[in-house]
This record gives C-alpha cells, structure tokens and sequence, in this order.
C-alpha cells in the first residue's frame, strides 16, 4: 500500500484501461461511494464496483462469487481475455483478484480487485515499475473535433494536460544509452526534460530543452519525430514510441502560458559582429545562439515580417502565429535586431555587409518554386505552394476581403505532391471552402513524405488521395483558367536510388480530374537573388551553397550558410541544427581574433 | 515606416506621384528595378515600377493609376503620411548601354517607368526618340519631363486632344519606314500596346526590350506568382525581369492571367467603401 495515498478522489481516475488489450473500459460514477466498471462474467455482463478511496474496503464486489467458482472467466469486454490473474493475491483473505489499470495521481497504476471484499490495493515493486510502463497505453493529444475544425483555423491539437503529460512522460523507460537523443539533429536531452516532467518540474524540464533547442514550441509542432527521436525509440520496438514530440509541445506551451519564460540576461557583451540573412529557422537559431555569446546580431528579412517559413508556409492550424511572433519578440529581448523589408543582393549586397560584419550567415531557405514543367502550368488558379500558402497564411488572404490579398478561390482543388507541403496546402484549401480537395501523388501511400500525423489529419478532414497518379497536362477554359487536370495511372517497379520503388506510367491510363484550382508542391530549388551579387560563393549544379559540413562555411571568407540554402528542401530542425554549427564555427573563429 | 515626402495629383485624381522617403532604395535602384509596396498592416503587396530617384535625398519616385482598393489607399494618403512597408529594388535594371539611337514607346502610366529607362538610355549617351501616348490630354503624363529627356518626342492621344491623334504604332511604323539606324526598342505601358509594338517592329527586325508587370506577391522568386512564359519557357518576371525580349513574350497569356483577380478587385473595393 502506498504510504502517502491516503484517498483517491473520482476526478484523478481518469482511465481505466485492461491489462492486454488497453481498451479503456466504461465506467460510471455512482455517487460519492463507488464507480462501477463494466465487465463480462458468466458469458453476462457484470458490474465491478470499485471504491474512489484506494485503502478502503468497503465497496462490495458486485460479483458474486461462490466458494467454488472458477474465476477464470471474469473477462474484458473488448479482448475477451481473463482479467482474473493468479498473483498477487488478496491480502485479507487470499482470494482471486482481478487486474485492471487505472490511472491515478497521474500515474499509471494496476490494481487488484479482490473479487470477494470488493477492492483493495497493492502498490507498486520496484520490479513491477517497468513491466507497467509497457502496459501504458501511448496517450494521444486531445484534439478539434474534425467537423469543427475544417471550419476554423485554430489549431487541431489542444496539447496535453499536466495529467496526461505525466502519464505520458511515465512511459519512458530512461534508458542508459538513450538513441532518442541521437536522433535528434540538436541532440535535445530527452530523457533528462521528460524526467522533469515527471517529477512536476515542467519549468526546469523547459529550461532542459532551451539548452539545446531555442524553439521547443514549434519544434514540437512541426518536426517529423516519427522519423527522428522517435524511430529510435526502444518502446517502439514493441509498442508505440514515447511521444516526445508531444511532450516538448506540452513543455513550451507550459512555459509560456504560465509566463515562466524568463530573458536570460547576456553579461559577456563582445564588440564584434554578426549578420544573419532570413529569419526562418536557422537564421533565428544562429541568431540566439550568438547572442548569448555576447555578439551584437543583426537578422536581415526580406519579407515584411521575421519567421521566414514558419510565417508564410506553415499555417495557422499547425503552427499559430502567435507562437512565432512570441519566439521572435524573444529574441529580440535578449537584443538581436530585426531589418524587415531587406533583400540581401539586392537592397544591400554580401560585400557591402561584411565592410560591417565580422561574420555573416546565410540562412535563405530554398526559396524558388518547383513547377513541373507540364503543358498549361501557367493557366490561372495553378499555383506553386509557397504562392498559395503565402496569401494564405503570411498575406491573410483566408480574412478577405478584411485583408486585402483576394484568395484563390476554388471548389475542386487539385493538390500535386505528398509532403508535408502538400498536406498544408490541402488542409488550407478544406479550411478555406473548397468543396473537393485532392491530393495527387506518383508513388504509393507507403512512400508519402509527410508526417504521418498530417496524412491522418487530412484524410480526417475530408481531403482525398489520389495514389500512384501522375499529372501529365493542365486544361483551361478560354479565359485561360484551369479547370481540370489530365493524369497518368502509375504503376510501382524496381526500387530506385531513394530506394523507393520507381513509378512507372500505365500507358494509355489517362483520365481528367475536375477542378479549377490547382496547388503544385513538389518543392523549391534554391533562390538566386543573394548570389546574383556574390558570385564569389560557390553552389553546386542544384544552385545550393557548397560548405564545409563541420563547421558550415562558405568558399567566401567570414560568410557561412545553413539550412534548406545547402541542403534544399529539409525540415525545421535539420535547419535549426546547420544555424547552430554554424553560430559554433562563427564563435570559434571570431573569438579566436 | 516610409514617409511620403511629397504628393502630386498627375492626372484628375487617377494618377498620383509619390515622392517616398527610402534612402537604401534610392541609392540602388537603378532603371527597370520595381518596389514591392504594402499600405498597412491588412494590405497586400503590391509591385511598382520605380519611376524615378534622388539618391542625394534618399527619395524614390512612384507613380501608380488608381484601379483597386491598394492603389485607392494609396490615394487617400497625404504627404507625411507613411507606407508600412517597401521592399526593393528588385528585378535586373535594365542593361544600359551607348549604342546609338534607341526609340522608347509608352503609353498611359507605362511613361513613368519608360522615362526612367530613357532617362539612363539619354545619360549613357544615347540618340533618344521618344513616342508617348494616352488616352487623352489629362491622361498624359510626364510629358514635359520626355520633352526634356529626348532628342525627339511625339506625343499621341486616343481622341487628338493633345498631340497625334491615335496610337503609338502610327508615329512608330512612320520612324521604322524611315530611319534605319534606330538599334533598340523599348516599349512600356498596357500590355496591348506593348503587343502592338512589338509585333510591328518584329517585321523590321529591331529588338524591342518591355516591361512586365504581372501579380506578384513577394517579388523576390519565392511565390511564382509573376510566371510568364517568354521563349515557350517559363519565366519568374521578379527575378528574372521585368524587362524581356518582347519578341519571345506571351502577352495573351499575360493578360488572361492578370485578370484572374479583376473581380476580387472589385469586390475589395466596394468592400471598403462599404
């Protein structure tokens, strides 16, 4: 018996789930006295009373049991396994008990019912720890009501309770060797901040994260944990992995909705500095990371508001705006500058910013639409990605004519590609009115690129796939407006140098989709305006920067780059890792003299 | 915060010039170069060709007929009053060099850029003929300013009120017929006449550069929203133009994709007024 539960209340059970299948079980709350859980005994539904006060035996089982009862066929409606176990035994009289699992004071617990004196409990061996940690269930985020929220542009996932985090975080075995923290592009030290939460320190565990990561509350949004910290993680290997990314959300929203983010005060202050090109994320990395370095930083924007990618592509529903301008007004406060309305190349060139600079860095982003180059690309209502989604979410064109960018308007909306781009944009189209929303996609389901979460999110809002399709030609009407899409059936052969299996076209498989909107997001390639007027940086054939992978820098003395203007297009985070070698490059150069 | 230092009415409250406090802008901004604008923090973003700079004043020059809601906006604003944002120079200039007489052909508020582009063409040393034309007298802008920049300026209007009486391909085909030695030609204005032109001096063999101003959003290559096809390839016209080779442009399909948004315009407009 647990020395300090002295009574469990209704309201901190929140679950009660069965020991094989985790299917959590009905239950309902009669009075003050007892809830009643919903179980099948005798081939009949039977009731099991449990007491809300945990060391109380005073609730009758509401099966009856006879003395010579086979008690082996007490069983989970769902499962229709026997919750009946053979040990432990009640303590009192030495009867049968029952298994189920509840939680409690956030925690996941088992409890034994005795099946003769009603419940009783039995606490927890150190042994016994991990083999429940295996029996918690992996806890979803509660979220938007599907119905609801292709209706608005609120987020769709509201983010953990305390409670569910801490159950959440109870799953997480600590490993010695921990992987998930290898799978991490900025090696976030996961199972030390998911310890903290555990223990009810969410501002340290917080703190934990801001160590290596500025950006916990978008990268908690918007990285591809399946793929990264979590693809290592051991629970998968039989269960669901620890959701960690969930957990790092939890953490940052906690953090600032309590008003616990606190501005580190920077007392080195150093006379050199440093100029970071593009606000997205590995610009604003670099930037943070210099900054407590004690480096005057300057961020330069070509836009009319810092954020890069985070601002005009990632909408609303997955990233909120005001998580980005809280990020940014961060930084700010510790002293970065931010020049809006500046193109680098063009409005100052890279020459002209190292006479000012000691250091600069370069953090465009892969900012030049890939087309397909298939006949009718430029009808009206065919647009790249960025185009759709910057009037969407950075120019606000979802609130016209409040603002004044029109939206593309379309019933039937067409979306070509599979990644995370491509559900964005569906996902904005549903949001947005269109009646049809189809994402068209060469290669099979197995290959999508985008976050599982996003394809599940989009098929639950109501956006189609259209699988193993390829486009072959746009049709407009005679004002020059689209208004349908030729398609090739494609068929799965020998895998390719992606190890993907290649798709092949179906001859003659031809068919028209209806539409007059179409959303092309098959990529970007890399922006040409900065080196039009530094033609000294070298870039390969793809026109990416070339740059010593340890330390990011440049053919250009003093000018180092990082993010999708090396790699072409990435992730958030991969982004956020280059910005932070190169801050590290930056600082040991600079400090060197 | 861009500060409008100086406001004046060009023609009847539809066109306005704008003298704008952009220092940064005004010491690069070289012919050809565009500027992308927002009014307030609910605008959109909308290109303009840079008419004109005072890099000694830090000052840039634009000039914009009223058609929509921004441009109405626009002209509701006074002299000390600011524009949230402006972005640029953007775009190649254009490519600037001494080679002899070159003919530059405008109409209505295309003059204003065309006189930037003939201002560089002039101080390169350039032979300048100029050919403008507008709807009628109150339409025509700039002409003054053309007068002082070209060697030779014709001046034409839809209804005679002013100059010539009918299009610029009249006074232009006239010069063709006549001078041999013209080498360039740089036409700026509605895209019909821009297609006017460049269809008559494609039968003389003279290069005919133009201006393109498609809907565009950020101006710097990312949204791909000012494609145009020129030579059957696709074109980004904020980076790679604004200014084309007219021979090689698809006007018809400029057009058709400039009024994809005609009635949104509208409908922006009443909206406002409302």
């Amino acid at each position: 018996m647990l020395e300090d539960v002295k009574y469990l209340k209704f309201k901190t059970y929140l679950n009660t789930y069965c020991p094989h299948c985790r299917n959590t079980f009905n239950y309902e709350r009669k009075d003050e006295k007892y809830i009643v859980f919903k179980s099948i005994y005798k081939g009949e539904e039977a009731e099991l009373k449990l007491s809300p006060y945990l060391d109380v035996f005073d609730v009758e089982s509401s099966v009856e049991v006879a003395e010579n009862d086979r008690l082996d066929d007490l069983i989970c409606p769902k499962c229709k396994k026997s919750l009946i176990v053979e040990e432990p035994v009640c303590g009192e009289c030495g009867s049968p008990v029952a298994e189920l699992i509840i939680t409690a004071f956030s925690k996941l617990m088992p409890f034994f019912i005795c099946l003769k004196h009603g419940c009783t409990w039995h606490g927890l061996s150190k042994a016994d720890e991990n083999r429940v940690k295996l029996k918690i269930p992996r806890q979803d985020m509660p979220e938007q009501d599907m119905k609801l929220r292709v209706a608005n542009h609120g987020e769709v996932p509201y983010g953990y309770t305390t409670e569910l985090a801490q159950l959440e975080a109870g799953r997480c075995l600590q490993c010695k060797d921990p992987k998930c923290v290898k799978g991490c592009p900025v090696n976030v030290d996961i199972p030390a901040f998911i310890s903290l939460i555990r223990d009810e320190k969410v501002d340290d565990a917080a703190k934990k994260i801001k160590e290596t990561n500025m950006l916990p509350a978008v990268c908690g949004r918007v990285c591809p944990q399946e793929s990264q910290c979590e693809a290592l993680c051991i629970l998968g290997l039989r269960d669901r992995p620890v959701a960690i990314g969930n957990l790092e959300k939890f953490v940052a929203d906690y953090e600032r909705k309590m008003d616990l983010v606190k501005v580190p005060v920077i007392k080195t202050k150093l006379k050199k500095k440093v100029a970071v090109v593009g606000s997205g994320p590995a610009g604003l990395t670099a930037a943070a990371d210099l900054i407590q370095r004690g480096y005057s930083v300057t961020i330069y924007e070509a836009l009319h508001e810092a954020g890069g990618v985070l601002v005009y592509g990632i909408p609303e529903f997955r990233l909120p705006k005001s998580i980005v301008n809280f990020e940014i007004d961060y930084l700010k406060q510790m002293g970065v500058k931010i020049e809006l309305n500046c193109v680098i190349g063009n409005t100052i060139t890279m020459d002209e910013l190292l006479e000012h600079f000691d250091a600069v860095f370069i953090g465009v982003g892969a900012g030049l639409p890939v087309f397909m180059n298939i006949p009718g690309e430029t009808l009206g209502n065919v647009f790249s990605a960025n185009e759709y989604l910057t009037r969407m979410n950075l120019m606000k064109a979802y609130k016209f004519p409040e603002y004044d960018t029109p939206k593309p308007k379309g019933n039937k909306v067409v979306v070509l590609g599979g990644g995370n781009v491509a559900m964005d944009s569906a996902r904005t189209a549903i949001r947005t009115g269109s009646t049809e929303v189809t994402v068209v996609y060469r290669r099979s389901r197995q290959e999508l690129p985008a976050r599982h979460e996003e394809v599940r999110h989009a098929e639950e809002e109501g956006v189609k796939f259209m699988l193993l399709t390829a486009p072959v030609k746009y049709i407009g009407n005679d004002q020059g407006i689209l208004k349908g899409l030729e398609c090739l059936r494609m068929q799965l052969g020998e895998p390719d140098s992606s190890g993907r299996r290649r798709p092949i076209p179906i001859e003659g498989s031809n068919f028209v989709i209806n539409c007059d909107v179409a959303v092309v997001a098959i990529g970007n390639s890399s922006n040409p305006i900065l080196f039009q007027t530094a033609t000294d940086i070298k870039r390969n054939k793809w026109g990416n920067v070339e740059v010593n992978p340890e330390t990011n820098q440049t053919s250009k003395e003093h000018v180092y780059a990082g993010g999708d203007i090396v790699t072409g297009a990435a992730t958030v985070i991969q982004a956020m890792g280059a910005g932070r070698v190169a801050a590290n490059a930056i600082h040991k150069k600079l400090s060197a003299g | 915060m861009f500060q409008i230092v100086r406001k004046q009415v060009l023609s009847k409250g539809a066109i306005i010039r704008f003298d704008i406090n952009a220092p940064r802008i005004a010491a690069k901004v070289k012919a050809g170069q565009f500027v992308i604008i927002r009014v307030n923090e609910t605008g959109e973003r909308i290109p303009l060709t840079v008419a004109d700079k005072d890099a000694f004043s830090g000052t840039i020059t634009l000039i914009f007929q009223v058609v929509g809601k921004t441009t109405a906006l626009m002209r509701s604003l006074k002299e000390g009053d600011s524009l949230k944002d402006v972005v640029g120079p953007l775009g190649k200039a254009a490519e600037v060099e001494n080679i002899g007489t070159v003919i530059m052909v405008g109409g209505g508020t295309g003059v204003a850029i065309l006189h930037h582009v003939a201002k560089a063409y002039k101080e390169a040393g350039n032979y300048v003929i100029g050919i403008i034309g507008a709807r009628d007298k109150e339409t025509m802008i700039l002409d003054d300013e053309m007068a002082h920049i070209c060697d030779e300026l014709i001046i034409t209007t839809d209804d005679g009120s002013f100059g010539e009486r009918g299009f610029v391909t009249t006074p232009l085909k006239k010069y063709l017929d006549e001078r041999y030695d013209i080498k360039l030609a740089y036409a700026i204005g509605p895209i019909i006449m821009m297609k006017n032109v460049c269809n008559l001096t494609k039968k003389y063999n003279l290069h005919t550069m133009v201006s393109l101003n498609p809907v565009m959003i950020d101006g710097t290559g990312m949204c791909g929203g000012c494609r145009v096809t020129v030579d059957n390839r696709t074109q980004f016209c904020c980076v790679d133009g604004p200014d084309f080779n007219g021979h090689l442009v698809d006007f018809d399909e400029l057009e058709k994709r400039n009024n994809i948004y005609l009635k949104d315009e509208k409908d922006s407009l009443l909206n406002s007024i409302r």
